[in-house]
């Protein structure tokens, strides 16, 4: 593993390219992301930013270019390995598994990393997921699977986490806890590449934004410069 | 003599016994079937050779090697694992991608493999197979008279079922062959090696069969042939259980030995389609199956 | 996993579980070419009895036949029946009776057959079709063994022993059938009607709505095609072709035993299909052809052909899935 310099990116992503059998989705696309810092990526539906994640989880059939988390190359690492370089994925659909209780989804995904919470800390941060602990998986309410869904992450000890639209259907309530949750592990130094199409939401948390459109990034800007690009992102998000 | 519905006590209750004792491989098996069908979505027609590989491991282990029925219950299944194993990596994962049919047919062609081979070697009879000694003989229940090995194959297969439903449903690895099953590419990105859970489920039914395998022995003689004529039963039981749930192999399983036995007391020529007739009627009011959880 | 596929490895070519719609265009010449072989083809059989051994000739033809009729399912609807033996051998049983003690004459032998396959193919299939894909595979397979039983039981079979000495009789109550060219002549003729009728299922509007199925059930469901008629009409359609077969071979081989509708004989039509080539019309009978001279060569050498079926199998699933002419079409296309 190289040893990265103080001011290359944790994760780095090069000219990435990604298909789905024929169809080429993802052109070019470029980001970089450092350590302890919250990056968004904002479009509209069918944008590519799920399919960027996907391509960083290595869950596309097809992908070129270049992916490196702390100077490692991925473009080599088979999928069943990706996670131990230190990445967690949180998918849109949250992907809680019918056939396994809440314990049993909390306590899936193998420890990859050191300075993974504990089981205790994650039922204090989530109490409710506590309660039900012995449920079946999708028992729960939406919001309460999202929870499920990052908390089962924050065990694991990674230190880059990829979450996909986390507020997307959920009460205003359980998105100011998300919120707060994200920015408490911003706190604790963790790296963030979120999905929202919600920049409402994403302004509180992320330092930076991507802006994407049929597979490509349009441009990048800071969380201060998001005011001045208003009208900007209503005509690519038509938000 | 007590006598119900015209057939006396001991007859009827011996008959029974045989259907529970049939419902006791058919649950093994299509609990195998159901296992590997879950997370491979392939349908193991290999699964009745791989039931006679089991059986002709023991007969071998005890006429070349001196090795005996109860370390035969261990050997058999293992060696047929591993063999099953190498199968699946080599072959069998790369039709994962591909229209479930070609799992089902390619398993076919391996049933056929085996079985020809068998075939070749040692004819269509059986080879007997002792009954171990610590089994051998009965015990009068005053009601009926029990062989002691058969009451053993029952108490045996219950043991076996219940315990691997208790690994799928009550362990770790369990929690991973049920996510897998729902989801396998998430299961990959949280740094589960899926590729290698398959391998594992594979071998697992294999040996479960060949386990069953083992246990027949005694009773069925060990022949070439043992293995196909009770897999289309075992199909059609898994049909009736329901695909995609464990315990409802199980259940059928039971269910219809012993409705096979009862038939063969009272409607003995129906016997040997009791099953199949059940089938369609259960796809005509259940598609599903009586446990179907898809459809 | 998805269920049907979508790997290129399949869908060049038109043989295969499913044919890219781009390639309709291509199709077109491939009838002119495919209109050619069955010319030469045609003419080929017509002389052939005067060159090679008759019999074996009619047997690969009953088989062909059988063949096609299995790849009107499963090449065009996507439907693996796993049990078609059950209509081959059982009008195999029919037709052997028909003729032995009833004495009827061998054409309403040969469609009384026929049309017992295909009452057998509309019970079969009606249960059936309540499910698809593999569990459908599965049901056919168990029903067909129940068949196998039933056939097994029925007094009129004679069990292990089978309908032997079956009489070839007057075809229309003067063509002796026992002259081989005689015999050779009918059985192409009924041959190439059966062959013919599958053709132009298959290119009807009726086939066009399978091939539709086939390809999105869903679409097709939602454009007001009732969906089970079509895929009852294929199978019953696919029964009786099979059955038709079965009643030829019961005729040829003057015999009609257990093994034709044992599972083992399910098996080997999907072989021949698969080997031949699945989705594509000629495929079949190439594939039949193959498997018929290979079990005649391994019958006399003691090396047991299951092993040799076996083996094809899995080598066609794993390395040659188009089929022999699945691959030469997709070599003409280049």
């Amino acid at each position: 593993m190289l040893e990265r310099a103080p001011t290359e990116p944790l994760l780095k992503v090069r000219d990435l390219n990604g298909w789905y059998g024929e169809s080429h989705v993802l052109h070019g696309v470029s980001l970089d992301l450092h350590e302890g810092e919250t990056i968004t990526l904002l479009g509209r539906n069918g944008a590519g930013k799920t399919t960027t994640l996907r391509a960083i989880m290595n869950l596309l059939p097809r992908r070129s270019g270049e992916i490196r988390i702390a100077g490692e190359d991925m473009m080599k690492v088979p999928v069943h390995k990706t996670a131990y370089s230190g990445i967690g994925y949180v998918p849109e659909e949250r992907g809680i598994f019918a056939s396994l209780s809440v314990s049993e989804n909390l306590m899936l995904p193998p420890r990859v990393g050191p300075g993974g919470m504990s089981v205790e800390e994650i039922y204090h941060l989530f109490p409710n997921l506590a309660e039900r602990r012995n449920s079946p998986g999708t028992k729960l309410s939406g919001g309460e699977q999202q929870m499920l869904a990052i908390a089962r992450i924050l065990r694991t000890g990674v230190k880059i986490i990829l979450l996909d639209e986390p507020t997307e259907g959920l009460a205003p309530v359980i998105i100011q806890r998300i919120g707060d949750v994200l920015i408490e592990l911003k706190k604790k130094g963790m790296t963030l590449l979120l999905v929202e199409q919600n920049f409402r939401f994403a302004r509180k948390v992320a330092d930076r934004f991507y802006l994407m459109e049929d597979g490509h990034i349009l441009e990048s800007f800071a969380v201060g410069e998001l005011d001045a690009r208003m009208d900007r992102l209503h005509e690519v998000v038509g938000v | 003599m007590t006598m119900v519905f015209g057939i006396p006590l001991p007859a009827l209750l011996g008959q029974l016994f045989l259907g529970f004792i049939n419902g006791s491989f058919y649950a093994m098996l299509s609990l195998g079937l159901a296992v590997i069908f879950g997370l491979l979505r392939v349908i193991n027609f290999a699964h009745g050779a791989q039931y006679m590989l089991g059986a002709f491991a023991a007969y071998f282990c005890l006429a070349y090697a001196g090795i005996g029925f109860w370390p035969a219950l261990i050997v058999a299944p293992i060696v047929v694992a591993l063999v099953s194993a190498v199968i699946e990596r080599t072959m069998l994962s790369r039709l994962y991608d591909l229209d479930h049919l070609y799992g089902l047919l390619f398993t076919f062609g391996l049933a056929l493999i085996f079985e020809g081979t068998f075939r070749y070697y040692f004819g269509s009879a059986g080879q007997p197979y002792r009954t171990p000694s610590l089994l051998a003989g009965g015990t009068n229940l005053g009601f009926m008279f029990l062989p002691n090995y058969r009451g053993f194959v029952v108490v045996a297969s219950m043991v076996i079922c219940l315990a691997t439903w208790l690994l799928i449903e009550k362990t770790k690895l369990g929690a991973y062959l049920r996510a897998a099953t729902e989801n396998p590419q998430l299961v990959q990105a949280f740094g589960v090696n899926v590729p290698l859970l398959l391998t594992l489920t594979y071998a697992l039914g294999a040996g479960l069969a060949a386990l069953a395998g083992v246990l027949a022995a005694p009773i069925y003689q060990v022949s070439p042939l043992m293995g196909s004529n009770l897999i289309i039963i075992v199909f059609a039981v898994v049909v009736i259980g329901g695909m995609g749930s464990i315990v409802g192999a199980i259940l059928s399983g039971y269910m219809l030995g012993i409705l096979e036995g009862l038939t063969k007391v009272f409607y003995p020529e129906a016997s040997n389609i009791v099953v199949f007739v059940i089938m369609a009627v259960v796809l005509m009011i259940r598609p599903a199956g009586l446990f179907g959880k898809e459809f | 996993m998805s269920s049907l596929p979508d790997t290129p490895a399949i869908r060049d070519g038109e043989g295969s579980l499913e044919a890219s719609p781009r390639r309709r265009a291509g199709q077109r010449s491939l009838s002119t070419a495919g209109l050619v072989i069955a010319a030469v083809a045609l003419v080929g059989l017509l002389l052939a009895p005067f060159f090679v051994y008759p019999v074996f000739l009619m047997t690969v033809m009953c088989f062909a036949l059988f063949a096609t009729a299995f790849n009107l399912l499963l090449g065009y609807v996507g439907l693996l029946s796993f049990g078609h033996a059950a209509f081959f051998g059982g009008a195999a049983y029919f037709t052997a009776h028909a003729v032995k003690v009833w004495h009827l004459d061998p054409l309403l032998a040969v469609i009384f057959g026929m049309a017992g396959a295909g009452l057998m193919g509309l019970v079969v299939g009606f249960i059936a079709i309540r499910r698809q894909g593999i569990y459908f595979a599965m049901v056919t397979l168990a029903l067909s063994q129940m068949v196998y039983f039933i056939f097994l039981q029925a007094p009129f079979t004679h069990g292990e022993d089978g309908i032997q000495g079956v009489p070839r009789g007057d075809l229309l109550g003067f063509i002796d059938l026992n002259q081989p060219l005689n015999i050779y002549y009918f059985v192409l003729a009924v041959f190439v009607f059966g062959f013919f009728a599958v053709w132009r299922m298959v290119n009807s509007p009726f086939g066009h709505v399978l091939k539709a199925i086939r390809e999105n059930e869903n679409r097709a469901i939602s454009l007001g095609y009732r969906v089970e008629r079509y895929k009852l009409g294929a199978f019953v359609m696919s029964a009786a072709i099979a059955g038709l077969a079965g009643s030829l071979k019961a005729i040829v081989l003057q015999i009609a035993t257990l093994t034709d509708v044992a599972w083992q004989m399910s098996g080997e039509v999907v072989l021949m299909t698969l080997l031949g080539g699945m989705g594509t019309i000629f495929g079949p009978s190439v594939g039949a052809a193959l498997v018929v001279t290979m079990q005649n060569y391994f019958a006399t050498s003691g090396f047991p052909v299951t092993v040799v079926i076996g083996v094809i199998f899995v080598l066609c699933v794993l390395l040659f899935r188009r089929g022999i002419v699945g691959e030469a079409i997709r070599l003409m296309r280049r």
